[in-house]
C-alpha cells in the first residue's frame, strides 16, 4: 500500500469534482473491499476522498410512487434492518444478511455493495495473468483452480464471478441506480449497471471514472408475501455464493401472476432471464413449472472442470427456492435451504 | 481445614481476563523506544534463481533504514546443523537469504527495514526482482513415481517409520470373508493461529538480545539463534510468555525470527518483523497426502488383515515424516500386516507438524476402512470395534498402560443414542434432510520427556515455580499451578508459576500433547523436593514442635507444616524461611520419563467420537448437527481447560472433515487462497451441539501424575467419524478430505 493524501467530502459536488480532477483519485465509504485492494497492492490511489460523511445519501425513505429508496451511504445493515425493508422488501433484507459478516455489514454501504470486484484468486495474486486486473495479461482461471468461477455469460477473456448478495435480490426487484457526475445525475435500470465481462473484463458496470452512485431506487412491488433467498456455500457464513437464488412470486389464485428468479455466484453480474419469468406467468407455482423455469434460465451454461457441479446445483437450488417462496416461513436466517 | 486438591477441578484460566481485555501482550506487541519494523519479500517464483533484486529505489524513500537481500546478509554460521533446530527433520534446514536459490514459491528474499511498518511493506511493494525460473514440481499425484522411503534421523526417532510386515498379507487378505480396499487424499492444510506470526528483537545497551518471539519453544529459539549467529547463549533470551495460538506452527524457529535477529545484529537496533496473514501461507503447513488401505476380516468380524500405505509430500531440503500407517494394528490385533508410509520431495516449504501430525491423517483412513469393513460384514460398526477390542498392543508386544477406550465407546453411544441408529444407509430423514449417524475411533500417543523446573518459597510464604516451558494457550499456566499448588498445599494466589522465557529452567518445544507429562512431572518433583527442604528447615528451628517428625508424619496446608495428627500444630512457611535471613528457599529438579518402567508398557490416550449430520438431499449441503467425543487420557487435571480442548479438537475435526485446504495451482506451484476469507475454517453457524465426555481411567505407569496429554485427541477421531456419517445419511462414501457439498450432489 502506498502513502496517499485522504480527504473528507463534505458533499457529493465537492467528492465528485475532487475524483474527476485527479485520475488517481478514489472514493471511499465503508472500506470493505477498498482497503483489501489497497493493502492487496492491486490499486494505488494518490487521493481517497472519504465520503461517509456527507449528508443527504445516508437514509432509506419513501418515495412518491410507492417505492422506497436506498440511500448509497447507508450501509448495508441499516438498510438490511430498517423497518420499511423488513417489511416490504424482505427478500432484499435477507439477501444483505446472507451476506459477509456482522462487522462487515456494519461498515459496507450500498453504493459500494454495488461496486465490489470479484473474489477471483487470481484477480488478487498479481503474479498470475488476470485480465481484469491487468488487460491483455490472460485468464488464469480458465484452466485453473476455478470452483467459484462462472458458468454463465463468461468470455474467453474472463469467468470471474460477481460476488455479491445484495445485488442479486435488487436484480430480482427491478431496482434503479442513480448516479452523480461534474455535469449530470443520470439512473440505469439494474439489469443496465453490471456488464458481463466480454473483451473488456477490467469493467465491472458502467459507472463512469468520476461518478459516483448516489441512491438506489426500488419501485412500489416488493414480493412482500412470496419470497425466499437461498444462498449455497462453502461453509454458514463469510463465505462467497456458489449459487444464490432470489425469487420473488407474485400469485393470484393459485397461479403465479408474475415471477422474478435471479441468481447469483454464477455470473459477472446477477443473472436474470426473462424468458424464463414468462414461462411461468399464468402458470400454476409447482415443481415442474419450477423445473422447467430453472432450464430456461440456465440454458447455455458452461463449467470450468471444478465448478461444473453449479449447473445442476444451480437448477435444484432454483427449483428449491421457489418452494421456499410459496412459504416465506421456512426460510432460515443465512439463507440455508429448508423445507 | 485440610488441603482441597485442585487438580481434578475446573479452575479457570488465570489469565483469561488478560486476554479478553486486551492487557495480555504477544510477540509483536512489544514496543520499545526507537523501534525499527521490517517487511519480508516473498518470491513470486516457485523454482530458479534470482538474477537481479533492485532495491535502489526502495532504499531511496526516506525512513528506509536498510534492505537487506542474499547479496548483503552477513556472514552466517557454515553447516546444516548449526540450523538444525530441536524439531528439525532430516537434511539441509531452510536458511533465509543463503544465496539466489529459489525453492519454493513464497520463499523470503529480502526484508525491508524501516521506520514504521506502513513504510516497509510499500518500499518492498516496489523492490523489483528478475529472476531465471527452473521447472518445477508441486503435484503429489502426478510425482508418485519419484516416492522414496524417508531418511533415517532422530526425527524417525521419535516419529517411527511403520512396522516390519507380520504373517502373511497377501494371504490373509485374500481368504478374508470381507474385504475392503479403499483410496484417501488429503489437501494441504496450512497454519492459521490467529496471532500472525512476529518477532520483536530488543537490542540491548550491551548487544545483548531480548527478544520476544511466537513460539512453542523458548529455548529451541535461544539456541537456534546462539547457533546461526554466533552468539554466546547467554547474550540470548527468547520470552514468549502470551501465544495467541500454535497448533505445531511454532514447534520451529520461522523466519521472522531470522530476519529480525540479522538486521538487528547488523543495524544495532531494535527490530520487529511481523508476517501478514498471506505469508503465513509461506512456510510449514500439513502436508498433502495419498493413502490407501485393504483390510480383510473373518465371518465373526475379527480384523486378520491390514494393509496402510502413504504417500507424503516433503520438500527437496529436508525429510519430514509423520506416524500415518502405524495405528491400525495398535487398536485391531491382526496378526498379518503390511505397511508403507513414503515422501514425494516437492518443490515447497518443508511440511510441519500440524495439531495431531499424522494420526489425523491416517486414522480417517482407518477409521473409515472400519466403517467399510463394518458393512461389508453387516455389523454394527460399534460392535465391529468391540469385536477386536484389545489391550495388549500387538505392534510392540506389550500390553497398555491403561485403556478405558471400551468405556468411551459405551459411554458415548449411551449418551449419543447410537441404539436408535438404523444401519441401512438413506434410512434416517428429516424433512427434505437426510440423517447420518458415524462413529470412529482415536488414539494418540501419551509421550512424556525431559524437563527441569525450579520451585522457590519467599519471605511471604508464597511459591514460585519457573519454567522456560511456554502456553500456548491451552491452559498450562493454569494447571502448572494447580499441580503446584498441590504439593505444597497452598490456595492458588499463592502460587506463581513463570514460564515462556529461556533463562527459565529447561523445557522442550511445546507440543505432541506431552507438556503436561512432562512439565507437570517435574514441577511435582520440584514441589516434592522443596517440602523435603522445607520439613528439614523446620525441623531445624529452635523449640522446633515438628523435630523428630518424618513426611509421613506431617501435612502440607494452610501455608505451612502442620502435624497430622495434632493440626493446630504448624509451621508456617514464612517463618522457615524468615529463619533463613529470609532468603528465598529454593530447589532445581529435572523429570525425566522413567525409561525402566515405561518400557513394558505402550501408553496412549484414546477416544470415541460420535456425530450425526444432516445432510440435504437434493441440494447436498451438511451440517454436522451434534457430535460426542469420549476420551480416555488418565488423570483429567483441569476439566475445564481439558474440555476446551476437545471442543476445540472437535471443531478442528469438523474443521478438516468439510472446510478446510489449501488450494495449490501447479501451473504456478503456488497456493491461492492465501487469506480467511478463502481458506475456510468454520464460522459459528457450522458449529451445533458438541459433548464431551471424560472417562474415568487410573494409570499408574504413564507418569508421575497418572495423566496423558489432550491436544490432539480430541481431533483424530472426528474426521473419519463425519465422513461415515455422511456415507450412512447418503450412502457415499467420499474418501477425500475435505467433503465438500457438491460431491453430494
Amino acid at each position: 500500500m502506498n502513502n496517499f493524501n485522504y480527504t473528507r467530502a463534505k458533499n457529493i459536488e465537492d467528492a465528485v469534482l475532487s475524483v474527476s480532477q485527479n485520475s488517481d483519485a478514489g472514493f471511499v465509504a465503508g472500506g470493505t473491499n477498498m482497503i483489501d485492494l489497497l493493502k492487496y497492492n492491486l490499486i494505488h490511489v494518490t487521493l481517497l476522498v472519504d465520503v461517509n460523511h456527507i449528508t443527504g445519501h445516508q437514509a432509506v425513505t419513501e418515495n412518491a410512487d410507492g417505492g422506497v429508496r436506498l440511500g448509497a451511504f447507508a450501509t448495508n445493515a441499516e438498510t438490511a434492518y430498517h423497518p420499511l425493508i423488513e417489511a416490504r422488501y424482505p427478500l432484499l433484507s435477507r439477501a444483505i444478511l446472507a451476506g459477509a459478516s456482522a462487522q462487515i455489514r456494519n461498515m459496507a454501504t450500498n453504493g459500494g455493495n454495488l461496486l465490489q470486484r470479484t473474489r477471483c484468486y487470481y484477480f488478487y495474486d498479481p503474479h498470475t495473468p488476470c485480465n481484469k486486473r491487468k488487460p491483455g495479461s490472460g485468464c488464469s482461471a480458465v484452466g485453473g483452480y476455478n470452483r467459484i468461477m462462472s458458468i454463465l455469460g463468461t468470455s474467453e477473456d474472463c469467468i470471474a464471478v460477481f460476488p455479491s448478495d445484495m445485488c442479486v435480490a435488487l436484480a430480482t426487484l427491478d431496482a434503479v441506480v442513480t448516479m452523480q457526475g461534474v455535469d449530470r445525475t443520470r439512473s440505469l435500470p439494474f439489469a443496465e449497471f453490471h456488464r458481463l465481462p466480454g473483451n473488456t473484463p477490467e469493467r465491472d458496470n458502467n459507472l463512469q471514472p468520476g461518478e459516483i452512485i448516489t441512491s438506489i431506487d426500488l419501485p412500489a412491488n416488493g414480493f412482500e408475501k412470496n419470497y425466499s433467498y437461498l444462498k449455497l456455500r462453502d461453509r454458514s457464513s463469510y463465505a462467497f455464493a456458489l449459487v444464490s437464488v432470489a425469487t420473488g412470486l407474485d400469485l393470484k389464485e393459485g397461479l403465479i401472476n408474475e415471477a422474478r428468479i435471479a441468481l447469483g455466484g454464477v455470473a459477472h453480474k446477477p443473472w436474470r432471464v426473462k424468458g424464463a419469468e414468462d414461462f411461468l406467468a399464468g402458470k400454476p407455482p409447482t415443481p415442474g413449472n419450477f423445473a422447467t423455469a430453472a432450464e430456461i434460465i440456465i440454458a447455455g451454461a458452461i463449467g470450468y472442470g471444478h465448478n461444473n457441479f453449479k449447473i445442476e446445483l444451480a437448477k435444484r437450488a432454483i427449483v428449491r427456492n421457489c418452494l421456499m417462496a410459496l412459504n416465506p416461513e421456512s426460510q432460515r436466517p443465512g439463507a440455508h435451504p429448508s423445507l | 481445614m485440610s488441603h482441597k486438591p485442585w487438580i481434578g477441578q475446573p479452575v479457570s484460566r488465570i489469565e483469561g481476563q488478560l486476554k479478553v481485555t486486551g492487557v495480555a501482550r504477544y510477540a509483536g506487541d512489544y514496543h520499545v523506544p526507537e523501534l525499527l519494523c521490517g517487511y519480508v519479500v516473498n518470491s513470486a517464483i516457485t523454482r530458479g534463481k534470482i538474477l537481479e533484486i533492485d532495491t535502489r529505489e526502495a532504499k531511496a524513500i526516506n525512513g528506509v533504514v536498510e534492505v537487506f537481500t542474499h547479496q548483503n546478509r552477513p556472514s552466517l554460521a557454515w553447516f546444516d546443523l548449526q540450523y538444525a533446530d530441536m524439531d528439525a527433520p532430516s537434511g539441509a534446514p531452510f536458511r533465509p537469504l543463503q544465496h539466489d536459490d529459489i525453492k519454493y514459491n513464497g520463499q523470503p528474499i529480502a526484508l525491508v527495514v524501516a521506520e514504521t511498518f506502513e513504510l516497509a511493506r510499500y518500499a518492498a511493494s516496489i523492490i523489483s526482482v528478475t529472476y531465471k525460473e527452473e521447472r518445477f514440481s508441486t503435484d503429489l499425484e502426478s510425482n508418485k513415481d519419484k516416492a522414496r522411503n524417508p531418511k533415517m534421523g532422530l526425527a524417525t526417532f521419535l516419529k517411527p517409520l511403520p512396522a516390519k510386515p507380520s504373517g502373511d498379507f497377501d494371504k490373509a487378505f485374500s481368504d478374508a470373508t470381507a474385504q475392503v480396499s479403499a483410496d484417501f487424499t488429503h489437501a494441504a492444510e496450512h497454519h492459521n493461529p490467529i496471532e500472525l506470526f512476529a518477532t520483536t528483537v530488543v537490542y540491548e545497551e550491551d548487544g545483548k538480545l531480548t527478544i520476544y518471539d511466537k513460539t512453542q519453544g523458548t529455548i529451541n529459539c535461544q539456541l537456534y539463534v546462539g547457533n546461526v549467529f554466533g552468539l554466546h547463549y547467554n547474550d540470548v533470551r527468547v520470552i514468549s510468555p502470551y501465544v495467541g495460538g500454535a497448533f505445531g506452527s511454532g514447534l520451529r524457529p520461522q523466519y521472522q525470527l531470522f530476519l529480525s535477529v540479522m538486521a538487528a545484529l547488523e543495524l544495532k537496533r531494535s527490530v520487529r518483523v511481523t508476517l501478514d496473514r498471506q505469508q503465513m501461507f509461506t512456510f510449514g503447513h500439513r502436508p498433502p497426502t495419498m493413502q490407501q488401505t485393504r483390510f480383510g476380516a473373518d465371518a465373526q468380524g475379527k480384523v486378520t488383515a491390514l494393509s496402510h500405505e502413504a504417500l507424503a509430500e516433503t520438500s527437496q531440503y529436508e525429510d519430514y515424516t509423520e506416524v500415518v500407517v502405524n495405528w491400525s494394528n495398535m487398536l485391531y490385533p491382526a496378526a498379518n500386516t503390511s505397511f508403507g508410509y513414503k515422501l514425494v520431495p516437492l518443490d515447497v516449504f518443508s511440511p510441519l507438524d500440524m495439531r495431531a501430525p499424522g494420526g489425523s491423517t491416517g486414522m480417517h483412513a482407518i477409521e473409515s476402512s472400519m466403517d467399510q469393513l463394518a458393512y461389508a460384514l453387516k455389523i454394527d460398526p460399534l460392535a465391529l470395534r468391540l469385536i477386536n477390542y484389545t489391550d495388549f498392543d500387538v505392534t510392540a508386544n506389550r500390553p497398555y498402560s491403561s485403556k478405558e477406550l471400551r468405556q468411551c465407546y459405551l459411554q458415548g453411544a449411551e449418551k449419543f443414542g447410537w441404539s436408535d441408529r438404523n444401519p441401512e444407509p438413506r434410512s434416517m430423514r428429516r424433512g427434505h434432510k437426510l440423517v447420518g449417524y458415524g462413529m470412529a475411533t482415536g488414539i494418540w500417543e501419551a509421550m512424556q520427556v525431559l524437563a527441569r523446573v525450579e520451585a522457590l518459597m519467599t519471605a511471604e510464604g508464597k511459591l514460585e515455580i519457573n519454567s522456560a516451558v511456554t502456553d500456548i494457550g491451552t491452559g498450562t499456566l493454569t494447571v502448572m499451578t494447580q499441580i503446584a499448588a498441590d504439593e505444597l498445599g497452598l490456595p492458588l494466589e499463592n502460587v506463581t508459576f513463570s514460564y515462556g522465557d529461556s533463562k527459565m529452567p529447561f523445557a522442550p518445544v511445546q507440543g505432541g500433547s506431552f507438556t503436561v507429562s512432562t512439565v507437570g512431572s517435574a514441577v511435582k518433583a520440584a514441589g516434592k523436593a522443596l517440602r523435603k527442604k522445607l520439613l528439614k528447615k523446620a525441623k531445624n528451628m529452635a523449640d522446633s514442635p515438628l523435630k523428630n517428625m518424618s513426611e509421613k508424619e506431617v501435612v502440607f496446608e494452610r501455608g505451612g507444616i502442620a502435624l497430622k495428627h495434632n493440626p493446630d500444630v504448624i509451621v508456617y512457611f514464612k517463618d522457615i524461611v524468615a529463619t533463613r535471613k529470609n532468603k528465598a528457599i529454593k530447589t532445581t529438579n529435572m523429570a525425566f520419563p522413567n525409561v525402566f518402567k515405561l518400557k513394558n508398557y505402550t501408553r496412549a490416550a484414546h477416544s470415541a467420537a460420535f456425530v450425526e449430520v444432516e445432510v440435504d438431499e437434493e441440494l447436498g449441503t451438511i451440517q454436522v448437527t451434534r457430535a460426542i467425543t469420549a476420551v480416555a487420557a488418565g488423570n483429567i487435571i483441569n476439566p475445564k481447560t481439558a474440555r476446551s480442548q476437545i471442543l476445540g479438537g472437535m471443531v478442528w475435526g469438523i474443521s478438516k472433515a468439510l472446510f478446510e485446504e489449501t488450494v495449490t495451482d501447479h501451473r504456478f506451484g503456488k497456493y491461492m487462497n492465501q487469506n480467511l476469507a478463502e481458506y475456510h475454517i468454520p464460522v459459528h453457524a457450522d458449529i451445533h451441539d458438541l459433548d464431551v465426555i471424560f472417562v474415568t481411567e487410573k494409570d499408574e505407569i504413564v507418569n508421575e501424575l497418572g495423566s496423558k496429554g489432550i491436544g490432539e485427541i480430541g481431533l483424530v477421531a472426528m474426521p473419519p467419524a463425519i465422513a461415515n456419517a455422511i456415507y450412512h445419511a447418503t450412502g457415499k462414501r467420499i474418501n477425500q478430505l475435505p467433503i465438500h457439498f457438491d460431491q453430494l450432489l
